[in-house]
């Protein structure tokens, strides 16, 4: 008798641990459709993520801490030649640094999606010589408040605030220190070979 | 003991992951997509801060709809001040580039919106310091494109695009 309630349970569980285990995991197959479709979710979820992720990371880098530029053009001549690659920096546009002296990576203000690498020459309320050199008289000026005087170190072929005049420090993205390539001029960047240019006081 | 101090370290990893997660995520959304912002001063009544000193608006301010520097005639936008690059200024587009513009208290009567620039007046002229003072500003100070009031909830509402009939160019750029 003792035996027979045994077995009798024994099935029962049999029966019960039958039925959980496949309400668990379901069918065979479909367990493993399952598994298989979520990995790839799980996949594509952590790669859509992790692209986020460092998207993020750069564009807070190059917005806030600076990055590799490639030049183009003659207007920085002899400093920076054409395609040179140098290294700029934000942190001084952010902290309201830039001096006279620094060559800086501007909005060109004609057109917002280019940008121009020029020297700065004047800070605001400095008095500036805007002649030519072609011409015989010489004319000063002043810049207004919240504006920066660019130009190129090339003065016979650039295009700059002597054409365009005085630029809004807003359009400043970052200041150029170090010249990475090419490697034989590797270091920081010369002084201006224009030292006249720049005002007394 | 020991087991406390990898409960620690464990949950510092985890902080220090979603930290440097979420600040990039969260800078970077602001940066490009839109964020809100208290409008200060009476320079755009009425159609923000109507009332006066009392009350300042918040607006949303989207910055995707500028990410090509395209805006069109009665916009608000804020811009980087040309005089303070610290201050943000909220005007409205009265002009695009190759209008031409009857100005009020500008030096010259009529102007010519060079290339790459946009005229932004105040909706409170008189009281606006906008394009009639520092004359017409390149597109590279946008900012971003003010699209809805959010806060008081009482005044939530989107912002149209209007032009004020009597500020229309003089002459329009052929298209």
């Amino acid at each position: 008798m003792s035996f027979m309630k045994l077995k009798a349970i024994s099935a029962l569980l049999t029966v019960i641990n039958f039925i959980n285990n496949n309400k668990k995991s379901g069918q065979w197959w479909q367990s493993r459709h399952r598994t298989m479709l979520r990995g790839v979710l799980a996949k594509t979820f952590r790669l859509v993520g992790y692209t986020i992720q460092y998207g993020c990371i750069a564009h807070c880098a190059f917005e806030y801490v600076g990055g590799v530029v490639m030049c183009s053009g003659p207007s920085m001549e002899p400093t920076i030649q054409n395609s040179d690659i140098v290294f700029a920096e934000n942190l001084s546009r952010h902290f309201y640094g830039i001096q006279r002296g620094d060559i800086v990576i501007a909005k060109s203000p004609s057109d917002p999606k280019s940008n121009i690498c020029k020297r700065v020459i004047g800070l605001e309320g400095d008095k500036i010589l805007t002649n030519s050199p072609s011409d015989f008289f010489k004319s000063h000026s002043y810049v207004p408040t919240g504006h920066v005087w660019l130009e190129g170190d090339n003065l016979q072929n650039s295009t700059d605030s002597r054409y365009y005049g005085p630029i809004p420090y807003g359009l400043i993205r970052g200041r150029i220190f170090f010249k990475i390539w090419p490697l034989s001029d590797f270091g920081f960047l010369r002084d201006s070979p224009n030292g006249h240019r720049f005002s007394d006081d | 003991m020991a087991q406390s101090q990898g409960w620690v370290r464990r949950y510092a990893k985890a902080f220090c992951k979603g930290f440097f997660v979420a600040v990039p995520v969260a800078v970077t959304f602001l940066d490009r997509v839109a964020c809100v912002a208290r409008v200060e001063g009476a320079s755009m009544q009425p159609s923000l801060n109507p009332g006066g000193s009392q009350s300042s608006d918040v607006v949303l301010l989207n910055h995707w709809k500028v990410r090509n520097f395209e805006v069109q005639r009665g916009d608000i936008v804020s811009l980087v001040s040309p005089k303070n690059p610290e201050q943000k200024i909220i005007k409205r587009v009265i002009a695009l580039e190759g209008d031409i513009v009857k100005t009020m208290g500008h030096k010259n009567r009529y102007v010519k919106v060079p290339r790459g620039h946009i005229w932004v007046e105040g909706d409170h002229h008189g009281h606006s310091f906008d394009s009639n003072s520092f004359g017409p500003v390149s597109l590279g100070l946008l900012h971003a494109h003010a699209t809805h009031i959010l806060w008081p909830p009482e005044r939530w509402q989107k912002l149209e695009s209007v032009l004020p009939p009597e500020r229309l160019p003089v002459q329009r750029e052929e298209d």
